[in-house]
């Protein structure tokens, strides 16, 4: 069973939507006992990283996700879910996250330089870090194919964990991951079929 | 690289698509959910559906359909037609659409954008504008192109960027309906005149037409279109290799089916 964590952040209607289409009827839930029953774990999120992270630490779900994913429990973090699975955001001040991969979220604006658009919105291709292995997340995916991003923020400092960059102005990190615990910055769920891959690769790991 | 985007507009009065449509192999040419999954699968970056329904049942069905479309079509929705305030935001972003697009509403009241971009961010509100050229200016009308409001197109762009829109549809009235091309010189002023996405709308009429708009303005980031899609005059794959050939970043697909 797959489940996606409901922490009033986003609106999951998509997400679901799309696990559907593969056959994958996801339970979409805050409950500490389902989440803990489940097989794998999707964190989604939309919004602002300081109010995201205070509501997964005031309902436990924090403790939860960390002990769960220390246990091997595949979990990926999507868009703000993927940021929190860092150490800290740099989002208006500096919040500590979940510490699951190692590196830092900061804003794209001063990485980017002048001309270029905040928030990075659109369709941009993935390119696979040389030398690496491809991420159990991309095993259908050739390089260059194209997801949709909405985002302000990056990860950085996350060389060892990125499986994906993307490039705008500069190679932002477009996924990343460390064992059992990874995520994408992008919205697989809007992604078209290079999307369905994606998560249908997460459902069978 | 970022891709341009090409993005199909579909109108939707009481639940069917209007402007006539003559694909092959589609049972339904008028269901909005057909077509969008024709189009999704066709390549197409982002979808646009506009509800140009008048009465309340009829915009029930839209939200209904919506909701089908949403749960069927994994890329981006852009939804408008009738939304006056943030209730109608909530009505539509909860059955599945990504984007809110305001015209006639934000112009009665600009504080909609502001208040909108804050509950949902920017990245929700998209400025939809129709504009035309009066004495030699650009100005803004209102009602679905029929009221001229005497407001400068710049002027309105530039106060909706400010108060949190996070793209810009900029759609000619004087190039709209022609098929003679994109109105080069409104949406050059445009593109120079704000740093958010805009998205180009009127006057496209062939292959050539989306050609021009990316080369001759490298800022504009979309062309969107209705009736030459709709009718097949322009097919979004061809449309897109054409474009990938010129230079121009597009999203190709690996599993085209249309």
């Amino acid at each position: 069973m797959l489940a996606i964590v409901d922490y009033g952040v986003g609106n999951l209607f998509s997400l679901k939507s799309s696990l559907k289409r593969l056959g994958i009827d996801a339970l979409v839930t805050g409950d500490e006992k389902e989440l803990r029953r489940a097989e794998r774990i999707i964190l989604p999120g939309v919004g602002a990283f300081e109010d995201a992270a205070k509501k997964l630490r005031q309902s436990g779900l924090d403790v939860l996700l960390k002990e769960e994913a220390a246990a091997g429990k595949p979990l990926m973090g999507i868009c703000l879910g993927m940021q929190l699975l860092f150490e800290k955001s740099y989002e208006y001040g500096e919040h500590p996250g979940l510490g699951l991969l190692p590196g830092t979220v900061k804003p794209i604006a001063p990485m980017i330089g002048e001309g270029l658009k905040v928030p990075h919105i659109g369709w941009n291709g993935l390119i696979f870090p040389e030398g690496k292995k491809k991420s159990p997340l991309f095993r259908e995916l050739d390089e260059g194919e194209c997801v949709y991003f909405v985002h302000s923020y990056a990860a950085v400092d996350c060389e060892e964990a990125v499986t994906a960059k993307a490039e705008y102005g500069a190679l932002l990190t477009a996924a990343a991951g460390k064992g059992n615990v990874m995520g994408t910055q992008f919205h697989p769920e809007k992604s078209g079929d290079t999307g369905l891959r994606i998560l249908k690769a997460f459902a069978e790991l | 690289m970022i891709t341009k985007r090409i993005i199909p507009c579909l109108d939707v009065r009481d639940g069917r698509v209007v402007k006539g449509t003559n694909f092959l192999g589609l049972r339904d040419v008028s269901s909005p959910v057909e077509l969008a999954a024709y189009y999704s699968a066709c390549g197409a970056d982002e979808l646009v559906f506009y509800d140009i329904t008048a009465s309340s049942d009829g915009r029930k069905l839209f939200t209904d359909i919506l909701t089908e479309v949403a749960s069927t079509v994994f890329i981006p929705l852009t939804v408008g037609g009738g939304i006056n305030g943030v209730e109608d935001f909530d009505r539509v972003l909860k059955c599945g659409a990504d984007k809110v697009s305001v015209n006639s509403g934000a112009l009665k009241n600009p504080q909609l954008i502001r208040e909108a971009a804050m509950k949902y961010g920017d990245q929700c509100v998209v400025l939809s504008i129709d504009a035309k050229r009066v004495d030699g200016s650009f100005r803004v009308f209102a009602k679905g192109g029929r009221e001229n409001t005497g407001l400068d197109l710049i002027e309105w762009v530039k106060k909706g960027v400010s108060l949190g829109a996070g793209e810009v549809v900029l759609n000619s009235i004087d190039t709209d309906g022609v098929k003679g091309g994109f109105d080069i010189p409104m949406l050059e002023a445009v593109c120079e005149s704000v740093n958010v996405p805009v998205i180009a709308s009127g006057g496209a009429g062939n292959e050539a037409h989306f050609i021009e708009l990316f080369q001759k303005i490298p800022k504009v980031d979309a062309g969107l279109a209705a009736s030459i899609f709709h009718f097949g005059e322009v097919k979004i794959p061809d449309l897109k290799q054409k474009l990938a050939a010129n230079g121009i970043t597009m999203r190709m697909t690996k599993e085209q089916t249309c």
